[in-house]
């Protein structure tokens, strides 16, 4: 008993100290007011006084979220382009884990081995290279003029065209791998049994193999739509003063305005509205593994 | 009396309705089935049995059109079926795995192929019924696969593929997952069903006691040619030669020189210090042409004393006897180092058996007990 208790109290400190801890930190500071001090917040943290300093606390800078459209405005913003970036990850990456699920045994490995192998430069370094593609004397557009079909250099980069790329190329190995991983457990005579039962090569896809995948397909999503709705890197790089996203709001409240209360508070609010798909997520991953048993 | 034999192809008039004609399927180098024709008859519970890549399951494939033959013609009902796909094929096929759709239930894999057709909604849900009904699995409907045993999943499978009422049903090796008893009773369960429904049953297997025991014709398979196809008792009894005899049951092969002594009767010399044997065979041989004399244990009596009339007698030592319950066999060697197999039935407790290991006894078997092969 004594030993299941301490085994099970090593994840659970873990995640006291890096996740419990630092939220509290956060949400402390969110309820606090800017100040001309290091720390640019006050009340500081006083032991002699506990009583003056839970009353210096308030929820001034939630109500403020609420009267500034900026905020509530980038919320939906990054709300929008997470899911559309989901959708396109998805449109994309099913394919690709559809195409390596099928390959011949000897080629997954390799297939595998580069999908994952973005991973080994700098993500930075990656998203750069995009600016270099997709810039109006990009490879891209220096490519598109070679070939004749534009005459005239294409606006992408500082857009949100260029955002939706960044964020679907970024992401698309958490959504192929998932994927995979359910088609490749699949039993190929199952598409036979379908087509044998009367179903065209089309309909048993739809019927059987996109089902069976369905675990899969909620799992990439999650894992797409999660980080690209608090991201700010590719905003920040990749986007233009008419992308609005609540990562580089609250970069800029943090870094441009010093204003840390606020920042703090956008942030506690982004964990609320980012705890409803961890949780569908989560349920998902325990159904998942409920129907293996 | 006269009883009416089911014999479709002893019958010059009857048509076919599978009709392999001179088909030929080879995977880049590979032959699987080489120049192969062979009739399979409506009503027929027939047996595809050989071992492993002998070609019997790429014929399964082509007959549900999941591989194409390289040449040849395939025929269903007369009909050439070698352009038409899989799911507008009349074939419905059981597969070894089941492949079960694990995300429906079973009423609703039942249902799969009847929802492709256009049957209308209440007869699907009639013809579900019946299928649940006709394979005892009505309690088991709103389960899904994960959720039954080996043996409803093996009944839920064959539903399916009954459902739309084929004209052909293949099975693939479809009690190879079930344990030794269930696959008997399941065994005698599939040809009840197969009497009821009227269906002809193709089936593969690798296991010869099933193919016996279910089949109404066997062909046995070998490289990717048919060795022989007839009734399983033509074919243990009177098998065409030392593979089909030695791949179906338990055989003694003596391999000699044959020598004509009669009408239809043969000298079998076959040692130097043993005297020869007498074996009758309707296929003619030349004298000292080579020959096997494939001859079943259970033909083979044992006695302590030398038999007064016997066609063929040998003395030898037990060397080995496998206790199987119900029967005995008996590894008797010969004088000369051969060891031939007999089989007695054990209807005498065995405290009162009377051959022991190590004890001198005599083989003996009639004229007709073998079969003379000439290869």
């Amino acid at each position: 008993m004594m030993r299941r208790f301490l085994l099970i109290s090593v994840p659970y400190f873990w995640l006291l100290i890096l996740f419990l801890v630092p939220f509290v930190i956060v949400l402390k500071i969110s309820l606090s007011d800017t100040a001309l001090s290091i720390p640019p917040y006050t009340p500081t943290f006083d032991w002699s006084d506990m009583g003056a300093f839970f009353r210096a606390l308030d929820f001034e800078n939630f109500l403020f979220l609420t009267e500034d459209d900026l905020y509530w405005k980038a919320y939906l913003s990054s709300l929008k382009i997470a899911v559309i970036s989901t959708f396109f990850t998805l449109l994309i990456g099913y394919p690709i884990a559809y195409g390596m699920a099928r390959a011949p045994e000897e080629w997954r490995p390799t297939l595998m081995m580069l999908v994952i192998l973005p991973f080994w430069t700098s993500f930075l370094i990656r998203v750069y290279a995009w600016m270099g593609i997709l810039s109006s004397e990009g490879f891209l557009n220096q490519f598109l003029l070679w070939t004749g079909i534009i005459s005239e250099p294409l606006t992408i980069l500082n857009t949100n065209t260029a955002v939706y790329i960044g964020i679907v190329y970024t992401y698309l190995p958490f959504m192929i791998l998932p994927i995979y991983s359910a088609l490749d457990r699949m039993d190929g005579s199952l598409i036979e049994a379908a087509e044998d039962l009367g179903c065209s090569r089309l309909l048993a896809f739809w019927l059987v193999t996109v089902p069976l995948s369905r675990n899969g397909i909620i799992a990439g999503s999650f894992l797409v739509f999660i980080p690209a709705l608090g991201e700010f890197v590719i905003p920040s790089l990749l986007g233009g003063s008419g992308t609005l996203m609540i990562g580089k709001v609250l970069w800029e409240e943090f870094f441009s305005n010093r204003d840390w209360p606020v920042a703090s508070a956008v942030a506690v609010v982004l964990l609320l509205i980012l705890v409803i798909p961890i949780v569908l997520f989560q349920r998902n991953q325990q159904k998942q593994a409920e129907a293996e048993q | 009396m006269q009883t009416v034999t089911f014999a479709p192809w002893n019958d010059p008039n009857e048509k076919p309705l599978i009709r392999f004609q001179n088909v030929t399927k080879k995977f880049g180098d590979f032959t699987a089935i080489g120049d192969l024709s062979l009739d399979i008859y409506e009503k027929e519970f027939f047996a595809l049995l050989g071992p492993s890549g002998c070609g019997k399951t790429t014929m399964m494939r082509m007959l549900a059109g999941f591989e194409n033959p390289t040449q040849g013609r395939i025929e269903l009902s007369g009909q050439d079926i070698v352009p038409v796909p899989p799911n507008k094929r009349a074939v419905n096929m059981m597969f070894q795995s089941y492949a079960l759709f694990p995300h429906l239930s079973i009423w609703d894999n039942i249902a799969f192929g009847l929802r492709r057709s256009d049957m209308p909604k209440n007869d699907i849900v009639d013809r579900v019924e019946e299928m649940l009904k006709l394979t005892r699995l009505e309690k088991f409907a709103r389960r899904k696969p994960h959720q039954i045993s080996g043996g409803q999943r093996q009944r839920v499978a064959l539903a399916r593929s009954l459902a739309k009422a084929p004209k052909l049903l293949l099975l693939d090796e479809p009690l190879g997952a079930l344990d030794k008893k269930l696959r008997q009773d399941t065994q005698f369960e599939l040809m009840d069903i197969q009497e009821k429904t009227g269906t002809t049953f193709v089936i593969v297997t690798h296991d010869q006691e099933e193919a016996m025991t279910v089949a109404s014709r066997i062909a046995v398979m070998d490289e990717g040619r048919l060795i022989q196809v007839a009734t399983p008792d033509r074919i243990y009894e009177t098998p065409n030669c030392v593979y089909v005899a030695d791949f179906i049951g338990d055989v003694n092969i003596i391999e000699g020189r044959a020598t004509s002594v009669g009408p239809e009767r043969y000298r079998i010399d076959w040692s130097d210090s043993l005297p020869p044997l007498t074996a009758t065979s309707a296929t003619p041989f030349s004298d000292g042409q080579g020959c096997h004399l494939a001859i079943r244990p259970e033909k083979v009596s044992i006695s302590t004393e030398r038999p007064a009339e016997a066609d063929n007698a040998v003395e030898g030592k037990v060397l080995d006897i496998a206790y199987l319950g119900n029967l005995s066999t008996y590894h008797v060697e010969l004088p000369g180092g051969t060891i031939v197999k007999a089989q007695t039935a054990n209807t005498r407790r065995i405290s009162r058996r009377n051959i022991s290991w190590e004890d001198s006894v005599w083989l003996s078997w009639t004229a007709t007990a073998g079969v003379l092969l000439a290869e």
